[in-house]
């Protein structure tokens, strides 16, 4: 668990989420969460009915990596709050990191709790994913 | 029993190792706290921030999973199994957009956000409770009119605890957006 006394305001957190995503990724994670629609995984479909370039991420795959980052640096019991906007989509082949940025560090019903912002961005530096989290750190 | 009133839909969600297994991998995620590495089980497990997704394996009837024997609209032996139930075609100057078709046709995920009141483990038994909230609009450069959905889904145990809240943001747009 992270210790209060080594945090501070603007403190940053980074992490390669994925590199060059896979189709086969976004299969896995399709079959995992239980959303089979064919935009994420059917290519044919999704480029000769729905009209895009290829298939695309689902956003909550997105958010899943970014929660990787996330639980990599403050636990994954000590998560309270995660929240995200979808800002693009995310393609076959796209490299993504995660950045967490502290923005208060405070007591919150009788816990010592970090506000993060978070984002995440694509390698052309395009921002995906825009959000906050939470979590419980030691005093 | 939801009467055409009651807006409220209930699933149930039994929370599994192999389960959040399969879904920290599909997320690359190797943390010992998600279940096996390189075939050792780790007797204490909880799940990964986003696994309460994973309940549409568990809610009746959701559009996104193909049932079996009825069409189905991605690709088999043609592009799409069956007439979308949405499907708009505009054609403005020569330029043809296509809105995203299926049974969610055209609807985005805009925004998704969850408040943890303690983490989920296998064993959970979890009962979702969906309740639709507001709509909203408002216009944007690249897409046109933007049309706005919320939902919240209240996650509770076999204890009655509120164990998860989920808020889901739905956008429809006029323009399909390809970048």
């Amino acid at each position: 668990m992270l210790s209060a006394k080594k945090l501070q305001k603007g403190g940053e957190y980074r992490e390669v989420v994925v590199e060059n995503l896979t189709r086969t990724q976004i299969v896995q994670y399709a079959g995992a969460s239980g959303d089979y629609n064919p935009i994420h995984t059917d290519e044919v479909f999704s480029t000769q009915v729905a009209g895009y370039p290829a298939v695309f991420a689902p956003g909550m795959l997105t958010m899943g990596l970014t929660g990787k980052m996330l639980t990599n640096y403050v636990g994954v019991e000590q998560m309270r709050s995660f929240g995200v906007r979808f800002t693009r989509q995310v393609w076959p082949g796209d490299d993504l990191t995660s950045t967490a940025v502290i923005t208060d560090i405070a007591e919150e019903d009788g816990e010592t709790i970090v506000k993060l912002d978070v984002q995440t961005v694509n390698q052309k530096d395009e921002v995906v994913l825009q959000g906050y989290a939470t979590a419980a750190v030691q005093p | 029993m939801a009467d055409s009133k009651d807006n409220k839909k209930q699933v149930i969600f039994p929370v599994e190792a192999g389960h959040i297994l399969m879904f920290a991998r599909s997320i690359g995620d190797e943390n010992p706290l998600y279940g096996a590495i390189g075939g050792e089980a780790s007797d204490h497990i909880v799940a990964p921030p986003t696994f309460v997704q994973a309940s549409a394996q568990y809610t009746p009837g959701y559009p996104l999973r193909p049932v079996i024997g009825e069409p189905w609209f991605g690709s088999g032996k043609t592009p799409s199994g069956r007439k979308p139930t949405y499907g708009q075609e505009k054609q403005d100057s020569g330029e043809e957009e296509k809105r995203s078709e299926g049974s969610n046709a055209g609807m985005l995920h805009a925004e998704q956000h969850y408040t943890y009141h303690r983490p989920l483990r296998p064993g959970d038994v979890l009962h979702a409770t969906v309740r639709e909230g507001e709509k909203w609009e408002r216009d944007s450069q690249r897409a046109g009119k933007l049309f706005f959905s919320d939902a919240i889904t209240e996650y509770r145990d076999q204890n009655g605890e509120l164990v998860v809240t989920a808020r889901a943001v739905g956008v429809r747009t006029e323009k399909v957006i390809k970048s």
